[in-house]
């Protein structure tokens, strides 16, 4: 394993994915990370637990669904309890009792979403706390000061988050400013042999920007070979020292946001024909069902969404053909389950009437059904996806999997078709 | 249904009833409490984290109020609401009203008493509530009944009169009804004692409802402020001495643990159990000891933190959470203070619950304070294991003959 963090020592970032599988048409991977908190199968989809709590649902119910690895968010757990607490706590595991892994962001995200409290520099992003007004200067330092004491077993580095429909100099500034934000942020990372920090691809929507910072991180790797004398003994291998800053994985970020579906996947597929293959490509804020499988198409391992568990709190319940609004009078005296193909304990045991009664009332417990099935409808459906891609039939998984959705390949949204078409899968 | 009871003592009763259920092989004991739901369902919980609590009682309390208004779903479901809510092995008992939500008063007619559901009044006549308890098929039911009487500050003889005359009426009606009623064969139907406080009609109604064949007694509108306990409690125990001793009696609207015990040594058996639920909606976890034979060193370190916590709650805090306008007891400790910000420790040391055994009080005020879902999950799932863990603890206590010891207990940590 790595070394302590210094610009000038021997580093080199761990080997963390092992690849099982590879669709021989499409980019698509099957794989496996290997975390400090456990494997992790990939294609994953990581629900988002961003106050150290999956929204309602135990530790026990998450671990019990097949969730191995979730997010946390590091902007409102620095806010609220502090790090200094959750150190205190042995960490966000001992601190939420979470004994599989944990993903924190930077807390880069809420400067686009919480952009009128931020104001950028080259020093980081001073917030202003909307709990106590006090401001506070998030810089990658400090990120990953923070990141360091909540222990996660993937921390992201800071960037300079811009939605991407802004456009202009400002996209530029932004993503040359994140990869000197990343130097600091392995420079300010103390902990790189029980925490994987993963670089963050920027670029907008601009295919130029994109790739430059794609070659900015390709360029990062400087190998310099050098003889060590002492070690000129007959027998021995030549020792050879790499200099280089490298990463563990990689994060496509800055999509997902209010930018159109057709650039979205040309961005996906831009960063991932350049990133290496050999290590994790995590897809940023992804979580609706077609968009993971195009995207796993494109060759993304790692997803993470609040949509499923967010809808779920609205009263929709996702199915292979996309989603039941349980509240509506429709489901009145439905007493089939949500989906009858299903094995999570929602579907186990109660019928969508039971849930339409259960949302109209005022019991949280209604929020907790669907919160379990929607996970449960993610998680198995990257499990579907998997195994597919393992036993060699993606594309037939895709194509099946855009007939339940959309009733037929022709309706299946121009995007979508284009970007699968893109890595030689035809629906129809 | 058959209630055998081991042993008498104090007016306390100690028994098991048995034969219950559509099978007739399931057991409740008494003293016991009735799992509290809300729309039938335990507040927060799914069967997964309910299945976490050990010590759930056998029966679970539904209500008419949260249920009435899908009467018709539930006719054309036709299996039962016990498989419609996903409790098909639990035994059911369906009360008029949620004794969390108080309901307004003046609806009650000499044809027909009203509940409260999310879209508004549901009206019942006698057939009307039959109809709907056909479609529900519980092991229990409230009979219909006028509760009204005990609703107005000062009861009148010719309101409390009325209640009893209506209630013995519905009653009668009811029972016609149900042997003329196949679904509802297996059902039990439960009078209900009505009379407010006036003592000569709380008498009648005991003596008339039990020349009924009802498989067990309600004792209505015993709940009220504490200034008038000495009263209602004395006319408790009129009331039971009038009852038959081989039927359960339940009395709805009282939960605190103090309370409880008040009750059964004045005849009572079956308790609701929506305190804890109270206790969750303030953000509260019970934490007040019914350990009535602790060790010596362990007794010791308990009074100190007994006596520590009641300081902390003078300020009584009128917390605003939907029919829980409660003040905080000294039964439990208010999660929400800063004080537990840094407390590793569980909520309540030696609990056997999910969370206290994984959890600690500093992560609950972290949830609380973000406004977390999993905090009423938490809490729920602690505060009815706590509560479930106190009605154990007065039957091993009955059947030791240590009640007194408990009593004193509870007593001490009453504010």
């Amino acid at each position: 394993m790595a070394a302590a963090a210094s610009p000038s020592s021997m580093e080199s970032a761990p080997r963390i994915m092992r690849l099982v599988a590879e669709c021989s048409r499409s980019r698509a991977r099957a794989g496996e990370l290997r975390l400090p908190h456990g494997p992790v199968a990939t294609p994953v989809f990581m629900p988002v637990g961003t106050q150290a709590t999956m929204k309602g649902i135990t530790a026990e119910q998450l671990d019990a669904l097949g969730c191995r690895i979730c997010l946390g968010n590091t902007y409102h757990l620095g806010l609220r309890p502090g790090p200094e607490l959750i150190q205190k706590a042995h960490g966000l595991h001992g601190f939420m009792n979470w004994p599989h892994n944990l993903l924190t962001d930077s807390g880069g995200f809420q400067m686009v979403s919480l952009v009128s409290l931020s104001e950028v520099t080259e020093e980081g992003v001073r917030f202003r706390s909307p709990y106590d007004g006090e401001e506070t200067l998030l810089s990658p330092e400090r990120s990953v000061e923070i990141q360091n004491a909540l222990g996660s077993d993937i921390i992201m580095q800071l960037d300079d988050v811009v939605s991407s429909t802004v456009t202009g100099p400002r996209v530029e500034e932004a993503m040359f400013r994140s990869i000197r934000w990343l130097d600091r942020c392995i420079a300010a990372h103390r902990r790189p042999d029980q925490q994987n920090l993963f670089a963050i691809i920027q670029g907008g929507l601009d295919a130029h920007l994109r790739a430059t910072c794609l070659e900015a991180w390709l360029a990062k790797w400087c190998h310099v070979r050098t003889r060590d004398p002492r070690q000129q003994t007959p027998g021995h291998r030549e020792a050879e020292q790499m200099t280089k800053r490298d990463v563990p994985g990689f994060a496509i970020g800055g999509l997902s946001g209010g930018e159109s579906k057709n650039q979205f996947w040309r961005m996906v597929a831009l960063s991932t024909a350049r990133l290496p293959r050999d290590k994790p490509r995590y897809l940023m804020g992804v979580g609706y069902a077609t968009d993971l499988v195009v995207c796993v198409a494109l060759g993304c391992d790692m997803f993470d969404c609040v949509f499923p568990t967010r809808t779920a709190r609205f009263g929709s319940a996702l199915v292979p053909t996309g989603n039941l609004q349980l509240k509506k009078k429709q489901y009145e005296k439905d007493f089939r389950p949500i989906d009858p193909e299903c094995a999570c304990p929602t579907c186990q045991t109660h019928s969508r009437a039971f849930l339409h009664v259960l949302l109209h009332s005022d019991n949280t417990a209604a929020l907790h059904h669907l919160t379990v099935h929607n996970i449960a409808y993610q998680l198995q459906l990257m499990s579907a996806v998997r195994a597919s891609i393992v036993e060699k039939r993606f594309p037939d998984f895709v194509r099946h999997f855009m007939g339940t959705m959309y009733g037929d390949p022709t309706l299946c949204p121009t995007w979508a078709t284009e970007a699968l078409a893109s890595v030689g899968i035809t629906l129809a | 249904m058959k209630l055998s009871l081991t042993k008498v003592v104090n007016g306390c009763r100690l028994g098991k009833i048995k034969n219950l259920g559509k099978t007739g092989d399931r057991t409740m004991d008494v003293p016991g409490c009735l799992l509290y739901t809300k729309t039938g369902s335990a507040p927060h919980l799914t069967p997964h984290t309910l299945h976490n609590i050990h010590k759930v009682p056998a029966m679970a309390q539904l209500t008419l109020s949260s249920l009435a208004e899908h009467h018709e779903v539930l006719a054309e479901y036709k299996e039962g609401v016990g498989k419609f809510i996903g409790m098909p092995e639990s035994l059911l008992y369906c009360s008029l009203h949620d004794p969390v939500s108080p309901c307004p008063a003046g609806y009650v007619t000499n044809k027909s008493v009203s509940v409260w559901g999310v879209g508004g009044r549901v009206e019942m006549t006698v057939s009307k509530f039959m109809a709907i308890q056909q479609a529900l098929q519980p092991d229990w039911f409230q009979c219909l009944s006028d509760g009204e009487a005990s609703c107005a500050e000062a009861t009148s003889i010719k309101r409390a009169r009325k209640s009893v005359d209506r209630s013995l009426l519905f009653l009668d009606n009811c029972l016609r009804l149900q042997e003329e009623s196949e679904a509802l064969q297996r059902s039990t139907i439960i009078g209900v004692i009505e009379g407010g406080d006036v003592m000569e009609e709380r008498l009648r109604s005991a003596r008339e409802t039990a020349k009924r064949p009802v498989g067990g007694f309600l004792l209505d509108g015993f709940q009220g402020d504490p200034m008038t306990l000495e009263t209602r409690l004395h006319l408790l125990s009129s009331v039971t001495a009038e009852l038959p001793e081989d039927k359960p009696r339940l009395i709805c609207s009282v939960s605190r643990p103090d309370e409880v015990l008040e009750c059964i040594e004045r005849g009572v058996d079956l308790f609701e159990s929506f305190f804890p639920y109270q206790v969750t909606e303030r953000g509260c976890a019970l934490t007040f000891s019914f350990d009535y034979q602790p060790n010596p060193e362990e007794t010791l370190l308990q009074q100190n933190g007994t006596q520590e916590e009641i300081k902390y709650v003078h300020q009584t805090k009128k917390i605003k959470t939907t029919g829980c306008n409660q003040e905080m007891t000294s039964f439990e400790i208010n999660l929400k203070e800063k004080k537990y910000q840094g407390d590793f420790e569980p909520l309540v040391r030696g609990c056997s619950c999910y969370c206290c055994q994984n959890h600690t009080r500093a992560y609950i005020h972290h949830l609380l304070v973000t406004n977390e879902l999993l905090a009423g999950v938490l809490l729920m799932m602690h505060n009815f294991e706590h509560y479930f863990g106190f009605f154990h603890s007065i039957r091993e206590a009955l059947k030791n003959d240590r009640l007194a010891q408990l009593k004193e207990l509870i007593r001490r940590q009453a504010s």
